[in-house]
């Protein structure tokens, strides 16, 4: 039996304590310890993006962070994105321009579109395309992705033009 | 007032929240108490004799609960797909499975397993694999690597080519490629004490998993309970079973739940990619444009295991044109590689890159506009094809004139190294069994139960149809899956016959609920049953000067006679399908530097028949012409000699990103499919078909060099230019 790390963490704003192998991925440890399982597993080698998360509100693939790693610091999955006055304008957008079809892309998708909107709030069309390419899709042909990211970016924004 | 209130409209698809918001349960996020987890051994030998495998280290270790191999399967497993016998077919061929406390545990007895293989000479090419002398992977098939062949022939084609005023003659090549699904294989079974087994599974189809565990452990199929996950995409690769009946064997040793998942590697290696391809074809025409003959052979990658997908090639390749004469042979070849699968329209993609190709060129050397080649020959209601039938209502001219008149097709290129390319998709589509429940409810909504798995959206164009035939809203109707012990058999969602078979099912549903309403409603009024009408909601006796909503009527269901459930089991085929048609107009721009192909816009017009949810026929639309990009300029299967995949992961094995993918606007046709009562015909497959020689053909016309091999790659479009 390998010897166990006690991890805390904050994880969608909830302080979080776990137990997880050296060995174990951030990935691992979000679905089956946490049992967030919205995170998914598409490659476990970090071509597919499926399984990205926001790590202290930067963009990783959380099949390529150990779960060790997260100790002390602050991680969003897409189980953080809707509050309590309901869906976050990301998915709103998605569900609106219909920027999903199977859905198991989806959460990552939304969450790498978080990580762009949240460092550049008026990206073109070339560079949500650019900054997306991480993440596979096999279902939409990512037309209606990028357009629920340009209509988002509008609704994220406060009237004084921050995010 | 509209024709219809509910079809063509754009409600939020069943599900969507919950993707949104990680609520939805994929095959790999089903847990159960106690579950262990599964893996599997595999070849690393392309062809190998396997004269023993030993597994007692594997089962001495710690943690290990089970281990299983081809023996546990009493009645054999078939073709041997599952779990290999006396050969090793292909690297990545299933030896031997382990179950154990976690993945660690299973994953480290794997290498335990001591299995004695005798390798032996593989064969990798179809080329090779009909030469004589050649390996043969499967010694009882009576013609070597041939694992079947058939002919057809329309006329007399070999003196109509000989006689015809233009002829083009060439030979096309693609490469295996895989569906790309992003959710790996999962399953997870469990046995009840009682001995019946539940498995929860991310399939394309509840049912046929159903009757192929109960077949290969022995079991009644009422003993078996399927449940369908959610799942994440197929494409045709998740009709088939590869971890189901493992772990069941496995939890049955171990008798405790077992969950076995794919890594990506073993979806690439081990999972059934759709075949590469050999397409020899003559085509001529007379000096006024129209076909006179068309000879193809085809030769399809089975795998290693008979049955390809030629038979579907062969039906696609002339669907589109009416041929006099014609003659199509297809070869079904054995190769050491995985078992090839069905992947969207399949087979029909190869047969379109070849013969879009070829009727671009007749109509070049003909002087002809392509578009106007392709009506000049189009098929028709009425139009013989080469198997002999007789093709039914379908929407060629009207696809055609509509993209004749799109402004793409007329807009000026724009700039040096590009070219524009049109090319026209067939798919028969296909009916088949569909079952359907409808509950109605003491608040006047309705429960539909159907039994066809929601790839993409299909639930909602199903519940749709529902609610248009009982003249409630949409969001009255809650929609979901069955599981196999729920609800009547239904097939596979595949070859688009979900909308429409399991469409026509939730209308049938929806008439026996009209039908029990109706009696009811005769029952309370004291009216004679025939003059009873139920018209959009609404129950009326005219003669009586009664009236009652349905939601009325359904608040009083359960005190006059108790509950209604309306039943719809079809068999589509039986309705008959309506084909469906797309054309396709590309614009690429190729680097004569580099041969790297840019897909600059892209116009796709299909008839549907009729889209019950455009945003849904869209989304297919876009995402089925993205497939064909990348299928055109980037993904195929590449081989060593020891006949190792080479490239086994996401980064080496290249699925269009968005950065390679272009804008799509699809343009939905309507002509409706007289068999089905809103007219629908199916939509998933067709975007697809044409793609790749859309692309192609634009390639061609920005650089002049025809492309005879898929992908076409930059290194193959400087070679055929002359430039390396």
């Amino acid at each position: 039996m390998v010897e166990k790390t006690r991890v805390r963490a904050t994880v969608n704003g909830r302080e979080v304590e776990f137990l997880c192998e050296p060995r174990q991925s951030l990935l691992e440890c979000l679905r089956d310890i946490l049992h967030l399982t919205g995170t998914k597993e598409g490659c476990n080698d970090g071509n597919c993006g499926a399984c990205s998360v926001l790590l202290n509100g930067r963009l990783v693939n959380s099949c390529l962070v150990l779960g060790v790693e997260i100790d002390g610091q602050a991680v969003t999955t897409v189980e953080g994105l809707a509050g309590p006055e309901g869906l976050h304008p990301l998915q709103q957008a998605f569900l609106d321009q219909g920027g999903l079809q199977c859905g198991y892309c989806t959460p990552g998708m939304l969450l790498a579109a978080k990580a762009l909107l949240d460092r550049n709030p008026h990206p073109s069309e070339a560079e949500i395309r650019a900054w997306m390419a991480g993440n596979l899709c096999r279902c939409t042909g990512y037309e209606r992705i990028v357009r629920a990211i340009q209509k988002a970016k509008g609704r994220m924004e406060v009237p004084d033009g921050r995010v | 007032m509209a024709e219809y209130e509910v079809i063509g409209s754009r409600p939020v698809p069943y599900g969507a929240v919950e993707k949104l918001t990680g609520q939805a349960v994929f095959g790999a996020d089903v847990r159960l108490p106690q579950m262990i987890h599964g893996r599997v051994l595999r070849s690393p030998h392309a062809h190998a004799r396997i004269h023993r495998i030993d597994t007692t280290a594997a089962e001495a270790l710690p943690g290990v609960r089970a281990v299983a191999t081809a023996a546990d399967f009493t009645a054999g497993n078939g073709w041997e797909n599952m779990l290999a016998g006396s050969k090793a077919l292909y690297v990545g061929h299933p030896i031997a499975a382990v179950a154990a406390d976690d993945t660690w545990i299973a994953e480290e007895a794997l290498g335990l397993i001591r299995v004695d293989y005798e390798p032996l000479p593989p064969v990798l090419d179809m080329r090779a694999a009909l030469q004589p002398g050649a390996p043969l992977l499967h010694p009882d098939l009576e013609a070597g690597n041939v694992a079947s062949h058939f002919e057809m022939v329309k006329g007399d084609p070999d003196r109509a080519l000989r006689e015809a005023a233009v002829m083009v003659e060439r030979e096309f090549r693609t490469t295996m490629v895989h569906q790309g699904y992003i959710e790996p294989h999962a399953s997870l079974a469990a046995w009840s004490p009682d001995g019946s087994l539940t498995i929860w599974t991310c399939t394309q189809g509840a049912f046929p998993v159903r009757s192929e565990v109960a077949r290969l452990l022995g079991l009644p199929e009422s003993r078996v309970r399927v449940v369908p996950t959610a799942i994440g995409g197929g494409f045709g690769g998740k009709t088939v079973s590869y971890l189901d009946a493992v772990a069941a064997i496995l939890a049955r040793k171990a008798a405790l739940p077992v969950k076995m998942v794919m890594s990506r590697a073993e979806v690439l290696q081990a999972t059934g990619p759709t075949p590469g391809t050999i397409i020899r074809i003559k085509a001529a025409a007379g000096p006024d444009g129209r076909l006179q003959a068309v000879i193809a052979e085809l030769y399809y990658e089975a795998g290693a295991f008979p049955s390809s997908i030629a038979g579907s090639g062969a039906e696609v390749l002339l669907g589109g044109y009416d041929v006099p004469h014609a003659r199509i042979e297809g070869y079904d070849v054995v190769v050491n590689k995985p078992h090839t699968a069905s992947y969207r329209a399949p087979g029909a993609c190869p047969a379109a890159f070849a013969m879009e190709q070829v009727a671009d060129e007749l109509a070049g050397r003909l002087r002809m506009d392509p578009i106007e080649f392709r009506l000049l020959n189009a098929a028709r209601e009425g139009t013989v094809r080469v198997n002999g039938s007789s093709a039914p209502v379908m929407g060629t001219v009207e696809v055609l004139h509509r993209a004749r008149e799109h402004p793409h097709y007329r807009a000026p290129l724009g700039g040096p190294n590009r070219g524009r390319g049109v090319a026209c998709g067939y798919w028969g589509n296909w009916g088949a069994q569909s079952s359907c429940t409808i509950q109605v409810n003491s608040d006047g909504t309705v429960s539909l139960l159907t039994g066809s798995v929601d790839l993409s959206g299909s639930l909602t164009s199903i519940a749709m149809q529902a609610a248009e035939m009982l003249g409630v809203p949409i969001d009255r109707v809650q929609a979901s899956v069955g599981d196999t012990g729920s609800i009547g058999f239904t097939e596979v969602t595949a070859g688009s016959r979900t909308t429409f078979a399991s469409g026509l099912a939730a209308v049938e549903a929806a008439r026996d609920v009209i039908a029990q309403l109706r009696a009811r409603a005769a029952e309370l009024w004291r009216a004679p049953l025939e003059q009873v009408t139920f018209e959009r909601g609404v129950l009326s006796y005219p003669a009586g000067g009664r009236k009652m909503t349905f939601t009325e009527l359904a608040g009083l269901l359960l005190e006059t006679g108790g509950p209604v459930t309306g039943r719809g089991n079809v068999d589509g085929d039986r309705y008959g399908v309506g084909p469906g048609y797309g054309a396709h107009i590309a614009d690429v721009e190729v680097d004569p530097e580099t041969g790297r192909v840019r897909v600059l816009r892209y116009t796709a017009v299909q008839d549907v028949g009729r889209a019950i949810h455009p945003g849904n026929v869209e989304g297919q639309i876009q995402g089925g012409v993205v497939q064909g990009i990348g299928w055109a300029l980037y993904e195929g299967y590449q081989y060593g000699p020891d006949g190792a995949m080479l490239n086994p992961t996401l980064l080496d094995y290249k699925l269009p990103t968005a950065l390679d993918a272009p804008p799509i606007e699809p343009v939905i046709v309507e002509v409706p499919c007289p068999t089905h009562p809103f007219g629908v015909r199916g939509a998933g497959e067709v975007p697809i078909v044409p793609a790749p020689a859309a692309v192609a053909n634009a390639i061609y016309h920005a650089t002049g060099v025809r492309m005879e091999q898929l992908p076409m790659s930059p290194a193959y479009i400087l070679e055929r230019m002359g430039i390396i």
